[in-house]
């Protein structure tokens, strides 16, 4: 943290702070609901603590594990300066922390038939020409909630490197917080979509194996196999299953990986 | 409580044991248990066993037959429609297919229809939450397709089967192996960056229960790449979906079929009559039933509500006598707990040890026997109890860089060490606690290969169907399942369409399951579908008022 520009005056840190809502029970912490006071166990996430409080979701909560971004929030603690940008689901409350929800984040998407582009170095900045308008503040890569270098991932799309861009941007959960910080109204998480489409079907290599496997298909090499095992008895087939070499265990039993 | 490196005092203790034993654990694989060996196990310690779990529904066209205790009270729950409330002369939307869920199979499902020649306006996606909120989402570890010269669809075909105890309807198994890898094409074209070889081979990783390497991924966010390349092509078509808008009956005309659905809208508390020439049901699964008490790793809107609109219009349910429990659930720290750690770091070579370091189990048994031996292990008293009493056993992640080089943890599960990272733990260096976690819903709406149900207009995918996994799925098969019948939903409900004919709309079905309810004697408390599960704190609901 950047100590120069701390000029709030410090309270002494040993005077805890009563409770705007009566005293705290060991255990407990104080949050602040949209400004509301309640008193919460300490440990529980922030999604958690608003069940505990009363709240019941209907937006703001998705598959409850950090993969969806449905829950993607910003909070601050009392008397600090820095806003904190976290998923509900993952962020455990602290005492006197201010929380709220971001139900929505309004980012138009540019529409495409991925079929009809071309990996080129301007498809990127053609499809969302606001990239070019990217002020380098890094405010993006601050509030992702996955530590993603956004910023970064957009200078690529700048440059048109598309594969370095879906590289950087893989984990991306789509919650929008960049978006939603943005002074260039940048819309990153779809930008690196599309560059991640790009890249899987234009510019990584295609697996040989996968073509010969379907032709096989195709050609209804395996059908007769399987309606083979279909029409087994049951104890032939069990023999089959239990007989049937299995590839990891050999592997190990070799000490490769 | 004073924690370093994110474990209190007397974990790093058994930690320790467990480093100490590393790399004899390495070099000592337990062999995988015998046919009988597994039967054994599951019996004395699956709650798909255990008395108590399940009892016999007592009421529609699967009467007598054994469910899951929260299955079988949904579907004797009271209706939460009244058909009296609904005027079925005003149709807000008037479609071809209804799509109910906007998960994978639900989106897969309108890409197939649009390609089979559905107008993009006469598709209609409805779902709980958003589009994509979804378990399809949440699915780390992979992808099965049996495309390596090693590997064949007819193993592929014995992997499934033999994993699903034999149980399985074997054409749905047989459609599961064979369309596998044109289902890998259909991603390949769409885009879905797969982890590969520098030659472009896939990197192909084992699952439990699978005979050869077959699992593709990317990363350990396998889910989430298909999905959001899935949606992203739904949006550039601007196919529509109606958000936070669940299904809660089907609709049926005088003739039998089923006709689309009333749909609520949950933040204006209105409805919506929806009629469609055919209805595809794509909602997924039910671990927020939290059956036999389990934690899940489901999402928030995994109710099992497919299950039950399907029953009062009286499709036939099967296999819901199983659930799956995931091995490896989080058990330590405690905000996670139940949260998924994916089956890929042990794909990677994790084994699973007890407090004292030792392995005792085979890292990549079906998820089912593996889930059994992590139990007993710990009613044995050689697990770990966490300080909120959770019992867990390790999963001894290090050994994944000394495996494979270190910086493999941080690049190929990248999800996990974000996770643990969180809560101070670096499972490079630490192994990580795990116990079993209420996955998946093995069973359910009955289909054929053609997703069809026993009532005409109904087509089902996905994890609310029956079937295609038997008692038991493998790592590997949901996204396939997903992906292989959502798109045979599509391309069947649009061929179907072209020659069928809407008669005139009804709920009566709902009064007739009304009496069915009446005559079994059943006085239900409970209300279905639920919709979303209830976490509000005890003193909040002890304390609310309905005034408002």
């Amino acid at each position: 943290m950047n100590k120069s520009r701390q000029i709030v005056i410090e309270k002494p840190k040993n005077n805890t702070k009563k409770s705007k809502n009566g005293k705290l029970k060991t255990g407990e912490v104080e949050v602040f609901i949209m400004g509301k006071s309640y008193k919460v166990p300490a440990g529980l996430t922030i999604m958690k603590a608003l069940e505990f409080a009363g709240y019941r979701f209907i937006r703001g909560c998705g598959c409850r594990a950090g993969f969806c971004g449905a829950c993607s929030t910003v909070y601050r603690i009392e008397d600090e300066q820095k806003l904190g940008f976290d998923l509900a689901c993952q962020k455990v409350v602290e005492d006197k922390m201010y929380l709220v929800q971001l139900p929505f984040v309004p980012a138009s998407k540019a529409e495409y038939d991925i079929e009809k582009l071309e990996p080129s170095d301007i498809t990127l900045i053609t499809m969302y020409p606001e990239i070019a308008r990217c002020v380098s503040c890094n405010t993006c890569t601050k509030s992702c909630p996955q530590d993603i270098e956004v910023m970064k991932y957009i200078q690529c799309a700048i440059r048109g490197d598309i594969a370095k861009c879906a590289e950087i941007s893989f984990d991306c959960i789509q919650c929008g917080l960049c978006a939603m910080r943005c002074p260039a109204d940048i819309k990153h998480y779809h930008v690196s979509q599309l560059a991640r489409r790009l890249r899987g079907k234009y510019i990584d290599p295609k697996s040989n194996n996968l073509a010969k496997r379907l032709k096989e298909i195709e050609d209804r090499k395996y059908d007769n196999e399987i309606d083979g095992l279909i029409k087994m008895e049951k104890k032939e087939i069990t023999e089959l299953y239990k007989k049937r070499k299995i590839e990891a265990e050999e592997a190990v039993a070799q000490g490769g990986d | 409580m004073k924690l370093i490196d994110g474990y209190p005092e007397y974990m790093l203790k058994s930690i320790a044991l467990v480093e100490q034993k590393r790399k004899r654990n390495m070099s000592h694989p337990v062999k995988p248990m015998s046919m009988k060996e597994r039967e054994e196990n599951l019996s004395k310690y699956h709650p798909d066993y255990m008395d108590g779990t399940r009892r016999k529904l007592r009421l529609g066209a699967d009467k007598g037959k054994e469910f899951y205790n929260g299955i079988a009270d949904l579907l004797e729950a009271r209706l939460v429609l009244n058909a009296n409330d609904v005027d079925l002369s005003k149709i807000d939307y008037d479609v071809d297919i209804l799509i109910i869920g906007g998960g994978g199979a639900g989106t897969v499902a309108a890409l197939f229809a649009y390609e089979s020649g559905i107008a993009c306006d006469k598709i209609l996606i409805v779902t709980k939450l958003r589009h994509g909120d979804a378990n399809s989402m949440m699915a780390q570890g992979g992808i099965q397709a049996a495309d390596r010269p090693q590997d064949s669809p007819a193993l592929h075909y014995l992997d499934i089967y033999g994993g699903g105890h034999f149980t399985n309807k074997p054409e749905l198994a047989r459609a599961l192996a064979l369309d596998a890898p044109g289902i890998i094409k259909w991603h390949e074209e769409l885009g879905v960056m797969y982890d590969r070889q520098d030659d472009g081979e896939f990197q192909e990783l084992s699952g439990g229960g699978t005979c050869r390497n077959r699992m593709h991924s990317a990363k350990d966010y396998t889910g989430m790449e298909l999905l959001r390349n899935i949606r992203d092509n739904a949006r550039n078509l601007e196919l529509p979906v109606l958000e936070f808008c669940p299904i809660v009956e089907l609709l049926m005309d005088n003739k039998g079929k089923v006709a689309g659905g009333v749909a609520f809208n949950l933040e204006t508390f209105e409805y919506y009559v929806i009629r469609a020439k055919a209805t595809i049901l794509a909602t997924g699964g039910s671990g927020r039933l939290h059956l036999s008490n389990y934690p899940t790793t489901n999402h928030y809107g995994a109710t099992g509500d497919g299950l039950v609109m399907a029953y009062h219009v009286g499709a036939n349910l099967r296999d819901l006598d199983t659930i799956q429990i995931h091995p490896t659930g989080d058990a330590y720290p405690e905000p996670i707990v139940g949260i998924l750690s994916t089956e890929k770091i042990r794909g990677l070579g994790a084994i699973p040890v007890n407090a004292n370091g030792d392995p005792f189990v085979f890292p990549l048994e079906p998820r089912d026997v593996e889930s059994a031996a992590f139990i007993k292990e710990c009613k044995e008293g050689h697990g770990i109890i966490t300080p909120t009493g959770m019992p867990g056993v390790w999963l001894d992640t290090p050994m994944i860089d000394i495996i494979h080089g270190e910086g493999t943890c941080a690049l190929k599960l990248s999800g996990e060490v974000r996770k643990f990272k969180r809560f101070d733990i670096d499972m490079a260096k630490h192994p990580i606690l795990v116990y079993p976690t209420l996955h998946y819903q093995n069973g359910g709406v009955e289909i054929n290969e053609k997703t069809e149900t026993k009532i005409p207009g109904l087509f089902a995918a996905g994890e609310v169907t029956g079937g295609v996994h038997g008692k038991n799925r493998l790592m590997g098969n949901s996204l396939l399942d997903y992906n292989v019948f959502g798109r045979r939903a599509g391309i069947y409900a649009a061929k179907y369409v072209k020659k069928v004919k809407i008669g005139k709309l009804t709920l009566s079905h709902l009064d007739k399951y009304k009496k069915m309810i009446e005559q079994a004697g059943i006085d239900s408390k409970k209300t279905a579908p639920i919709l979303l599960p209830e976490y509000r704190g005890e003193k909040a609901i002890s304390r609310a008022l309905d005034i408002f």
